[in-house]
């Protein structure tokens, strides 16, 4: 999730490695961290409880069957940034095939021994020490999702980390992303607030100049094949520790596009995506793709 | 009524089993001999624990999920029900049976037997004082099932989902060992279930359902507050003089503890009587006559009467007529005993207890295991039922979001809505117990006085019926 960092390695240069070393050891540090629902990671414990029914009942309105206790079975998701695999888990546990990557191995590695005690996950998900670019090469048109959650963020290149993903997704594959808004609001939340008074997340997790504005995102994702179905703002109450949906995404805010398929006009016709969202969502559902919120 | 008999699974080595096995803890066995993986164990498999599984099991987004039921009495199996009436009886809600219909249970209980009432009589032994509780509509206010009759229709229901709920009968859990609180990743983070043959069980959640004397509520170390009653309920039952409608529930507060009549059918009545241990060895020992003539008096008898309370009494509802012409709810006789059930005489010791939390990581207590109530209100299962009811729907929510179904967050929802409701229904009875167990003159017109308040007062009234019906 938040360690997600992507650059694109260019085939003869090592020195765009994707991997920043000096990011790859803030998250290491916290690796073991991950699972402990009160600690440094609670905040996105927490986004579950929003971000996880956003891609599964967008998932169902776009699909005609329904498998009871099991409604994303058959859908292969890779999970980009996965860290120690809190949005892996509960998607698995719905039924979908899961792959999970991260560039920082400890993340995998308490991702992997976390998902090992459950059997059922442990067959249902693979985590995988690795950058984005390093398997589209092998994963051409593979996963039916990706989900990218708090992760572009992070991302030094994002035509390329966005260009990556149309190439691994099939045909009419959806791509979810959560990230948080460039506005001096989420400078002052996010950063100032969150990072440095209040400790919702650790200090040093985010840089206000990587943070990605939706109108950005919007069109970086309509120029490279997306179409972008819905815009979500989202609210993160500290006192709480909940989430919620509103209207607004001058702060936080999740995206669902889906990559044209083979003829375009069945972009056209998608559905709206969260009519079953609750009350929450209502008034900004269905965003229009070029009317960014 | 109080449903789950603390059932015997007290057993004097588990803590030292526990505690031993704990010891070593290790790490992380092989796949192969990992013991089995459930979802959910429910510890007790009496009406609470065997309702909760047969719901959960019942459920959609339970489809996928594996549960188990421990118990440690045999399976029964009611092919046949008998002629005459269990002498454990239950006052079932509207709302419990919502929640047994909705695991199809509730049609079981009513092919077999079942008594509505739509009526609720109580008066006070030392007054004229007295409080109807009736349904203006044809609804009924509530039901009265033999408890054999529910555990039947359950086991029906449990076999019905027998690919995701595994019943272990003669089951007894003797060790619990629960995870690390810390968050390394290093050992299990399941509860692990040892039973008395030496199997193993793992679960993400553990549900104690086990009574009031709960081994997982001790086990884990959740502080229990309790009190025994000087008091033990005496249940038989019982033959009417001649048939009635009998659909009427009566309730006489006596100095000594309250005496319920429930409806069974036309002419049957199950008795629930709380007196003191020593009288209620006395009805124990008595004959038959003896003891039929016992209860009528105590429904009859105003030997407790004062003509100072009388007056009082008499003066404050004239003043009630006055203020509300409309008048009162007329006041209706118990029906007359004839006759007691051979054999069907018991008595058994009644207390108190709450439970400080009803939670902990991986760990929900239900029923009696967490809440133990005096029968006087007649709400011991029913407010084990709604337990239920509300568990089911965070688990339910929470398997569709697909989160750990043991964790802290959803358990806690559950928590703060049963105590909230629970906390108050505990005490308004532990109240009306203490309040009703003395012929001190004070306390006497006060309770008279408030009685007859209430009784005059349709929303007053209705607020209890509504939050007793739940």
């Amino acid at each position: 999730m938040k360690s997600n960092l992507f650059t694109v390695k260019r085939p003869f240069s090592t020195s765009q490695s994707s991997v920043d070393s000096k990011e790859v050891k803030k998250f290491q540090l916290l690796a073991h961290k991950w699972w402990d629902e009160e600690g440094e990671y609670a905040a996105l414990h927490s986004m579950n409880d929003i971000r996880v029914p956003f891609i599964r009942d967008t998932l169902l309105s776009m699909s005609s069957n329904y498998h009871l206790g099991n409604p994303l079975s058959g859908i292969k998701i890779l999970d980009v940034g996965c860290g120690g695999g809190l949005l892996s888990e509960p998607l698995g546990r719905l039924g979908a095939s899961v792959t999970g990557i991260d560039p920082v191995e400890d993340n995998i590695r308490t991702a992997d021994r976390h998902k090992s005690f459950d059997p059922v996950l442990a067959k249902r998900i693979q985590y995988k020490s690795s950058s984005l670019e390093e398997i589209v090469e092998e994963s051409m048109e593979t996963f039916d999702v990706i989900v990218a959650s708090e992760v572009v963020e992070h991302v030094a290149d994002l035509e390329m980390f966005i260009k990556c993903c149309s190439q691994v997704l099939k045909p009419d594959g959806s791509l979810f992303i959560t990230t948080i808004n460039k506005t001096q609001l989420s400078y002052v939340l996010g950063i100032v607030v969150a990072e440095k008074i209040m400790g919702i997340v650790p200090e040093g997790t985010h840089e206000w100049e990587k943070f990605v504005p939706p109108e950005e995102l919007e069109r970086l994702l309509e120029s490279n094949g997306f179409s972008v179905t819905t815009v979500n703002g989202m609210l993160y109450n500290p006192l709480s520790g909940s989430w919620s949906w509103m209207e607004s995404t001058s702060l936080n805010y999740a995206v669902h596009a889906v990559k044209a398929g083979a003829q375009a006009h069945t972009t056209d016709t998608l559905p709206e995506t969260d009519s079953q969202q609750r009350s929450a969502t209502a008034g900004t559902a269905g965003t229009a793709p070029d009317g960014p919120v | 009524m109080a449903a789950l008999r603390g059932r015997a699974l007290l057993a004097p080595l588990a803590p030292l089993g526990a505690r031993l096995w704990a010891g070593p803890r290790a790490p992380l066995r092989s796949a192969a001999s990992a013991p089995p993986l459930y979802d959910v164990v429910v510890s007790g498999g009496g009406m609470v624990g065997s309702a909760m599984a047969a719901v959960l099991g019942h459920d959609i987004h339970f489809h996928d999920k594996k549960i188990a039921l421990l118990e440690a009495g045999p399976r029964k199996d009611y092919d046949h029900l008998p002629d005459s009436y269990s002498n454990r009886v239950s006052s079932i809600s509207p709302g419990s049976a919502t929640l047994l219909s909705s695991c199809g249970a509730w049609d079981h209980v009513c092919s077999l037997r079942l008594k509505p009432f739509r009526r609720m009589q109580v008066w006070d032994a030392c007054s004229e004082a007295m409080i109807v509780f009736e349904k203006d509509d044809l609804d009924d206010m509530g039901y009265v099932v033999e408890n054999d009759v529910i555990m039947s229709a359950l086991t029906k229901q449990l076999d019905a989902v027998a690919d995701r709920v595994e019943v272990f009968y003669r089951s007894k859990a003797v060790g619990y060992t629960w995870p690390l609180p810390s968050h390394s990743c290093d050992t299990s983070p399941w509860v692990q279930v040892e039973l008395a043959d030496g199997r193993r069980l793992q679960t993400k959640l553990l549900i104690g359902a086990d009574g009031h004397n709960s081994v997982v509520r001790k086990e884990a170390e959740i502080q229990n507050i309790e009190h025994q009653y000087d008091q033990s309920a005496v249940v038989a039952t019982l033959h009417l003089a001649e048939a009635t409608d009998n659909n009427v529930a009566w309730q006489r507060f006596l100095p000594t503890g309250p005496i319920a009549l429930l409806p069974l059918s036309d002419t049957a009545s199950s008795l629930v009587w709380s007196t003191s241990h020593h009288h209620a060895l006395e009805l124990l020992a008595m004959d038959e006559e003896s003891f039929v003539d016992s209860i009528n008096s105590a429904f009859w008898s105003n030997i407790n009467h004062s003509d100072f309370i009388d007056t009082a009494g008499a003066v404050f509802r004239s003043a009630i007529s006055l203020l509300k012409p409309s008048g009162t709810a007329v006041r209706q006789l118990p029906p007359s005993v004839a006759k007691v059930d051979p054999e069907s005489r018991a008595m058994f010791p009644l207390g108190m207890g709450h439970a400080t939390e009803y939670v902990q990581p991986r760990v929900a207590l239900i029923g009696d295991a967490a809440h133990r109530v005096h029968p006087l209100a007649g709400q011991g299962v029913n407010l084990g039922f709604g337990d239920i009811a509300c568990l089911a729907h965070h688990l339910s929510a929470a398997a569709f979001n697909g989160s750990d179904l043991g964790s802290l967050k959803h358990l806690l929802k559950f928590e703060t809505e049963r105590q909230r409701h629970n906390v108050s229904l505990i005490a308004a009875t532990d109240v009306l117990k203490r309040l009703y167990s003395t012929t001190l003159a004070p306390l006497v017109l006060l309770r008279t006085w408030g009685l007859q308040a209430t009784n005059a007062l349709p929303p007053v009234k209705e607020q209890i019926m509504a939050f007793a019906s739940k």
